[in-house]
């Protein structure tokens, strides 16, 4: 059963302008994306800047009013306009890029932990204190560091703390927004495996949101790739990686540095073989706007955004 | 651009009509009215109702405002009980002379402030900068009107270097060389005094600023490219740092009215800032409302051109 | 034959925090061939930034000791004066964050033309637009004509690395440093700017510092590397040597801690502890010690050195002989090392 879902989701921002600032355009940020999250998956949403991955995570978080479609989550409707909206922030947490300045400065490690929770539970002092410490614990970072201010820490451990905080109320979803990507390569390894450890425990579900294919290949069952506010491919790690189906997938595999010098040429011979084939048959994948088509399945776990046939 | 000037001007139409709601208002709260004061206590009661009938001073507050507003459209600001004569006709001398003191200052605030600003930048935390920074500070801690006094006693009647009060030596032949010379004599202490005291904010925004610029990105190009230190400063860092300087110019005018009017008082010019006090004391209610009508504008034209200078000076929000 | 281009002899770099001097950069020797593309590898705090900075003499209030020979004349401690004859003349450098590294208020004509006028004296206002023009085309800009009158913030992310990159290579230089070139930019357009790079590095016949954390990136463009830690190298080799062959604990550490882009690996290695703040140092004996506290201290040397264990192949320390990974065991390692 999928825990998340997804469906044709649209969320257009109003550009401003003429004399009296009506809206005169808009940006498609999202355009009709769709996609399901089974319970216990890690789904990677993968793309460039610009491509609405982080608006599409801002909207599950209620971040973002949402233009059209729908978001489920356990079947219940997150965005429903009319009669009872489910309030689920409690259940659906969200981990951000910038370990510095997602978490207050002026604030010490035992608020920002138990900030969730004094939105949900009474609790007293001494409670809220014995909560903070095991959820340090559980992300390892000492107790002791209750009363310290997060610039007394490094990236990898505020990191930490920002987990310790989302998972403070027990969700079952975490969005993760590119966690990594201002982290060195040491200290990355360590908020990867960490999250891989904290999600076995917790049973939780994750969606990593990412530019960074190695860490989307390393961390994720299913993929989405994401063009210009539409999905382009979407599939199991093995569809996107050994069979890549869509151009601009198969540009995105080919950009990923080959860490292996000894196959250098090789692999600049095949991104200028990948180049030209996306510079000639560019149209062959997306409409006369430039913009992807519709998904479409071409096996049981992968789908493809190639126009119809015929 | 046009576009933008055009849709800042339609915004500014609101301000303009909350503003002269608000000084209506606060006139028609003032105690008494225009025939307060000007009357024989010996006429009847009945004559007064006369009178304030007349002059429509019964009529709901709208229709007084429309009245009042019809009139400030038309240049009609109503007569002044204590000069009789017109209001407008009254405030044109004195707004001459309020705009060549505020022109003056203006020019002393740049002409000192945005060199003290770049060394005070340039050199930051050196002893130079400290120094700049302690006199920024005093003057902000000083108010005007004591420093006002302060020079208006050293300069004009310990040194007598410069005339202690009017806008001009009698007897001159206007439009002579020697009639401009003696304005400007007149100008130049009252001029310096608001100019001292109101270059601080001037100085010490300048001075972040370029503090700010010399810690970007782009200067670290600059250097990298070969520019000596001289060029490094003067294209990138001052060029830069100098635009926000420019925007701020419209804020300037509010300083200068508060400024002028302290001045103008201590100095005896005869500018609005002098007729402003001197119509309060005396409950000279028309020249105050049209007073400060006048202000409220003068300030909400500075911040529109302050806005469209840094539409023209700033590439980023330049509007095509 | 290729010449030598540049010579760095024992280069320290020490900065000042309260009363005393600190050494970010301690003791590099490195060279650098024409034609040459040389990486530095490090996280941050590694000091290889600011081996980068001081090459170009773009530190303030820094110390620099030691030599650094370009075509075999000492640079290092240069009076500005005559570095700035060689700033964005001989030696040119690419910035990390294309956003910020120019000038938002120049248009970008302006930009380029000003690393004209200050190294061409001769070139009149109309030929130096009209180059400009020419290296925005040769940087790969579509309609190079206009861009040369707009402002940075009208161009993208990608298309600004390529502006930088023009006002770099304008002059010819003979050393190109890259410091992250690519890091801000995303995956397609790295790709890009890392092929325009090796393109215009044939142009030029110059020699390239590229200084990056990404070991992708140094696989795709580095001939040797040269890997830092704490302000030192502790390993440099050949690009081939390096990533097959790793010696030092750190570089294999590193190695093991990035994903790959292989199924193999299902748990990234994780480096104990943290990198230590500058003030923090350890200044003596080997500094990756308290990172492999596992390892034997009598593995480690007293001053540790640089040993050249193959032919151009240096290891700093002799702790590389005895390094396992906690995850495996003594035996497996042992068997590991002598093979290579």
């Amino acid at each position: 059963m999928a825990l998340l879902k997804v469906d044709d989701l649209k969320i257009h921002f109003p550009i401003r302008g003429g004399i009296l600032n009506r809206k005169i355009d808009e940006v498609r940020a999202v355009d009709g994306v769709s996609f399901e999250v089974k319970e216990g998956q890690t789904y990677g949403l993968v793309g460039e800047s610009g491509s609405g991955k982080t608006t599409t995570g801002k909207a599950i978080m209620g971040l973002n009013s949402i233009t059209d479609g729908d978001i489920y989550f356990e079947d219940a409707h997150l965005n429903a306009k009319k009669g009872k909206k489910v309030d689920v922030r409690k259940d659906v947490q969200m981990i951000f890029q910038d370990p510095y300045s997602s978490l207050n400065p002026r604030k010490r490690v035992l608020d920002i932990v138990a900030e969730p929770f004094r939105n949900y539970e009474k609790m007293s002092k001494s409670e809220e204190k014995e909560k903070v410490k095991d959820l340090l614990e559980r992300v390892g970072i000492s107790k002791d560091s209750l009363f310290k201010y997060p610039h007394e820490f490094s990236g990898g451990q505020r990191q930490r703390i920002g987990v310790a905080r989302a998972i403070a109320l027990n969700p079952k979803l975490i969005i993760a927004d590119e966690p990594v990507s201002a982290l060195d390569v040491s200290v990355q390894a360590q908020v990867l495996n960490f999250l891989q450890d904290i999600q076995k425990d917790l049973n939780l579900t994750l969606l990593f949101i990412a530019h960074d294919l190695g860490v989307i290949k390393h961390m994720c069952d299913r993929i989405g790739i994401m063009y210009q506010g539409r999905l382009v491919e979407e599939g199991q790690k093995e569809d996107i990686f050994n069979n890549p189906q869509h151009i601009y997938t198969k540009r995105l595999v080919a950009a990923i540095p080959d860490v292996d010098p000894r196959r250098r040429e090789e692999h600049q011979r095949f991104r200028a073989q990948v180049k030209e084939e996306y510079q000639q048959s560019f149209y062959d994948y997306f409409d006369e706007n430039g913009m992807a088509h519709e998904l479409r399945s071409i096996s049981d776990t992968h789908k493809v955004a190639l126009p119809e046939r015929g | 651009m046009w576009k933008f000037i055009v849709r800042r001007l339609i915004i500014t139409m609101p301000q303009l009509i909350v503003l002269s709601l608000v000084v209506f208002i606060l006139a028609s709260m003032m105690p008494g009215d225009a025939l307060t004061g000007q009357i024989d206590p010996n006429i009847s009661p009945e004559a007064i109702e006369q009178q304030r009938e007349r002059l429509g001073l019964n009529n709901p507050w709208y229709i007084q405002y429309g009245d009042w507003v019809t009139g400030v459209a038309q240049g009609d600001f109503g007569q002044s009980y204590r000069f009789k004569m017109p209001v407008t006709d009254l405030m044109w001398d004195r707004m001459v002379n309020t705009f060549w003191l505020s022109l003056i200052s203006v020019f002393f605030i740049y002409a000192l402030g945005i060199p003290m600003g770049i060394i005070s930048g340039r050199w930051n935390d050196k002893l130079i900068d400290q120094l700049i920074t302690g006199y920024t500070y005093l003057g902000f801690a000083t108010p005007l009107f004591i420093f006002a006094l302060v020079t208006l006693w050293v300069f004009g009647f310990q040194f007598g270097w410069f005339p202690t009060g009017g806008s001009v030596a009698s007897g001159l032949e206007p439009g002579s060389l020697e009639f401009i010379l003696s304005k400007i004599h007149h100008l130049l202490l009252p001029g310096l005094s608001i100019a001292l005291i109101g270059l601080v904010g001037t100085v010490q925004y300048l001075r972040s600023e370029i503090v700010d610029t010399k810690q970007k990105d782009f200067i670290i190009t600059a250097r990298a490219k070969g520019a000596p230190e001289q060029r490094v400063y003067n294209r990138h860092i001052f060029r830069n740092s100098v635009l926000p300087i420019a925007a701020f110019f419209g804020y300037e005018i509010t300083m200068l009215i508060t400024g002028s009017i302290f001045v103008e008082q201590i100095y005896s010019y005869p500018g609005m800032g002098a007729l402003f006090i001197e119509s309060i004391l005396l409950r000279d209610y028309a020249v105050v409302t049209a007073l400060v009508l006048l202000f409220g504008l003068a300030a909400i034209l500075g911040a529109l051109l302050s806005d469209i200078i840094l539409s023209i000076v700033d590439p980023r929000i330049r509007i095509k | 034959m290729s010449k030598t281009l540049l010579e760095i002899k024992n280069l320290t770099t020490s900065f000042r925090i309260g009363e005393e001097y600190y050494a970010a950069v301690d003791d590099v020797s490195l060279n650098l061939q024409e034609n040459e593309v040389l990486a530095i590898v490090g996280e941050s705090g590694s000091g290889k930034s600011a081996t980068a900075f001081s090459l170009m003499g773009l530190h303030n209030r820094a110390k620099i000791e030691g030599e650094i020979l370009f075509k075999g004349r000492d640079i290092a401690n240069l009076p500005a004066s005559k570095m700035n004859k060689i700033r964005g003349n001989e030696i040119s450098m690419i910035f990390q964050d294309p956003l910020t590294a120019l000038n938002p208020l120049m248009e970008i004509g302006k930009q380029i033309g000003e690393v004209l006028l200050l190294h061409k004296k001769d070139m009149s206002k109309q030929e130096r637009r009209d180059y400009s023009i020419q290296l925005l085309e040769r940087v790969g800009l579509p309609r190079p004509e206009r861009v040369v009158d707009q402002f940075p913030h009208e161009l993208s992310g990608g298309m600004r690395q390529r502006v930088i990159i023009a006002i770099a290579i304008a002059n010819k230089p003979e050393l190109l440093i890259a410091d992250e070139p690519t890091t801000a930019l995303d995956v397609t357009i790295q790709a890009q700017i890392l092929d325009l790079m090796r393109e215009l590095k044939d142009d030029l016949n110059s020699g390239v510092i590229l200084i990056t954390h990404d070991l992708g990136v140094v696989a795709e463009m580095a001939d040797r590397v040269a890997v830092m830690y704490a302000g030192q190298i502790v390993e440099i080799a050949d690009v081939e040597s390096l990533f097959v062959n790793p010696q030092h604990p750190y570089t294999r550490s590193l190695l093991s801690s990035v994903p790959a882009t292989d199924f193999a690996q299902d748990r990234l290695h994780v480096i104990q502890g943290i990198v230590p703040s500058l003030k923090n140092l350890p200044r003596e004996g080997c500094r990756f010690k308290e990172r492999i506290p596992w390892i034997e201290d009598t593995a480690h040397e007293e001053d540790p050195q640089l040993h050249e264990i193959s032919e151009n192949h240096y290891v700093r320390c002799t702790c590389y002989q005895h390094f396992y990974f906690p995850e495996e065991s003594k035996e497996e390692q042992a068997n590991g090392v002598t093979e290579s």
